[in-house]
């Protein structure tokens, strides 16, 4: 059984972590984190089965993957505080010589990290790939992956869904943060999507709502079915319904957010909103 | 020695914002495509006053690409907008075929170029874009010194026909070329007169150019400079016509040194006058994330690296 107080202190700190990044480097992006910080802190936290250490390959246990790379503030303190690296490293967030790029990548070795992101679109291809290379080598584990709603405009996603459904990866769970918004508006403004589930299921996937995306016990309860929906012969997606800014109140429900940075004051009324729990770095 | 005054810095971006809102009052054939970055191309302006003529494509840029080669079919002018790496890696396949190879009159406006994007990281600062570019046939390659000269070139580019790759940036820079300047695609700018060496510089480089002069002038070398806003079609008249009296050249590009200005510059040098050249650009490398001058400090771009380039090159002659 989860420990569901402890999963959610987990998350306040995490809070404080992302918006701290931010506020440091005056520059990133704390909505689309802030959203996602309960659903990341669960996979790592509670969900996925994970060895000591890290090495690339991941054989013998569950993987992550990251396309929507500038959710960067949130995937660190998760790694950090799941033990990838110090959390003193948070410190360098975005500095020159860091190992903690503005967008996640590998070129700087950061554990934790598989593949570069930040160009949107290309998670889910790689996700399916590695999904791929689980089943040839006999390795029943589980591929997550998570992608913005905006970033399902991209193309290269329906590629991947029209693929992975075709050639029956049914080891991946990908999850699509509908937060309902991006950069220049909300995602019905900028591009109206239509029925993504309804998408999802025409090309073949399995398709969970959660509809409670910032709240720890829902996304548990709904990513453990996920997990049984799995293994069925077809992929199965999770859209998560999320609040961006979730937790901060002045930067919830909106993509004004997206990519600014909170200056003193806004900083001090994050941080207040969100005590410290696990230690601050 | 001319002096250069930096009549207040601003980002060449807005230059292109500018110019769209100008071509938008002015040319009714222009049309303006964008992928869920209005903010950063600075296009808000001209989408106010032309919403029918401004078309969101959301977050597909090889859609983009696509949308703007046809609605040339039928006489529109689309401008496309988007981050350098979006504008040129991410939709190559696109570009070529679609607009290059059928010579289609897209003009494909990047913002955000080279490692002054800062904070991003690598993943958004693309260092090839030049090169990738100017290997199209056909395709024609600027890449503006300041917000005045962005603005000029925006504005020329509804009169020219055929495809364009315009290169601009991020960060807010000197703006120190003339308000009312013509822009001649293709045609290169003496912005100094020297004798001992030729510094031809690009974007954002033209200024460090400029403050590297000072520097040289001090140590009693002389320099001509040339501001190439056009990679392609290169002015290689004025280029040749300046190293046969200075002996020597260095070339300086936010780019790498394979496929950038560097290359294009040798090239019609070793056809014609092959002198000694060295180069100010990244030396085959992706970036990183850090201040705009923190980078270009770090990977060599800036006055500095100029100044030790010329003398390196002079020595050498
Ligand atoms: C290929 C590509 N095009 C454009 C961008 C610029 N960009 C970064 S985030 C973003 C919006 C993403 O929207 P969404 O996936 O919904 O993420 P959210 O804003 O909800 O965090 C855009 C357009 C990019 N990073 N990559
Ligand atoms: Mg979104």
């Amino acid at each position: 059984m989860a420990d569901i107080e402890k999963l959610e202190a987990f998350v306040t700190q995490v809070r404080r972590d992302i918006v701290r990044q931010v506020h440091k480097v005056s520059s990133g992006h704390p909505g689309g984190s802030l959203g996602c910080a309960e659903f990341i802190s669960v996979l790592y936290q509670e969900l996925m089965e994970r060895k000591e250490g890290f090495d690339m390959d991941g054989i013998g246990e569950d993987l992550f993957f990251l396309s929507n790379g500038h959710i960067s503030p949130v995937f660190y303190s998760v790694l950090a505080r799941s033990g990838y690296f110090p959390v003193e490293e948070l410190n360098t967030f975005r500095l020159l010589n860091s190992r903690l790029q503005g967008h996640p990548t590998t070129h700087e070795g950061l554990p934790g990290v598989r593949i570069a992101s930040g160009s949107l679109g290309q998670g889910l291809s790689v996700a399916v790939g590695a999904a791929q290379a689980k089943k040839l080598n006999k390795d029943n584990h589980t591929i997550y992956t998570l992608m913005g709603d905006g970033e399902l405009q991209e193309g290269q996603n329906w590629e991947a869904i029209m693929y992975a459904s075709a050639k029956k990866v049914d080891n991946i769970i990908a999850t699509v943060d509908l937060n309902g918004q991006q950069i220049d508006g909300s995602t019905d403004h900028v591009l109206n999507m239509g029925s993504v589930r309804a998408k999802f299921e025409a090309f073949g996937w399995i398709v969970l709502d959660i509809e409670q995306g910032n709240d720890v016990e829902a996304i548990v309860k709904g990513m453990n079915q996920a997990k049984d929906l799995s293994g069925n012969g077809k992929p199965v997606c999770v859209l998560l319904h999320t609040i961006m800014g979730n937790g901060v109140d002045f930067m919830m429900g909106t993509h004004a957010w997206h990519g600014k940075a909170p200056n003193d004051e806004q900083l001090a009324s994050a941080l207040a909103q969100n005590p410290e729990t696990l230690g601050d770095y | 020695m001319k002096t250069y005054e930096n009549t207040g810095s601003k980002d060449t971006r807005s230059g292109f914002g500018a110019g769209m809102t100008e071509l938008g009052r002015t040319n009714p054939n222009v049309v303006s495509l964008c992928a869920d970055l209005i903010g950063s191309l600075k296009i808000q302006t001209f989408i106010d006053e032309n919403p029918e003529r401004f078309f969101q494509i959301g977050i597909a840029e090889a859609n983009m690409m696509g949308i703007a080669a046809g609605l040339t079919i039928g006489g529109k002018i689309p401008f496309t907008g988007t981050f350098a790496n979006f504008s040129t890696g991410r939709v190559y396949d696109q570009i070529r075929q679609s607009i290059a190879y059928s010579d289609k009159n897209v003009k494909i406006c990047a913002s955000h170029a080279g490692l002054t994007l800062g904070e991003d990281g690598a993943t958004h600062q693309i260092l090839e874009d030049i090169g990738l570019m100017k290997m199209l046939p056909g395709m024609t390659v600027i890449n503006t010194c300041d917000y005045n000269q962005t603005k000029a070139a925006t504005i020329a580019l509804a009169d020219h026909v055929g495809p364009v790759y315009l290169r601009f940036g991020r960060p807010v820079v000197a703006n120190f070329t003339p308000e009312d300047q013509k822009f001649e695609i293709g045609k290169a700018v003496q912005l100094q007169e020297g004798n001992d060496v030729t510094i031809v510089a690009t974007g954002h480089l033209v200024w460090e150019a400029l403050e590297a002069c000072k520097v040289l002038n001090e140590k009693g070398i002389t320099a001509d400079v040339i501001n190439i806003h056009t990679i392609k079609p290169l002015d290689a008249e004025a280029i040749i016509k300046s190293v046969k009296k200075t002996g020597c050249v260095v070339t300086a590009e936010e780019h790498n040194f394979l496929g950038g200005l560097g290359e294009s510059v040798a090239r019609e040098l070793s056809l014609t006058h092959p002198v000694p050249q060295e180069y100010v650009a990244t030396a085959d490398t992706f970036g990183e994330s850090g201040t705009p001058a923190q980078l270009m400090e770090k990977y060599g771009l800036n006055a500095d690296a100029i100044v030790k380039a010329v003398e390196k090159v002079v020595a050498r002659k």
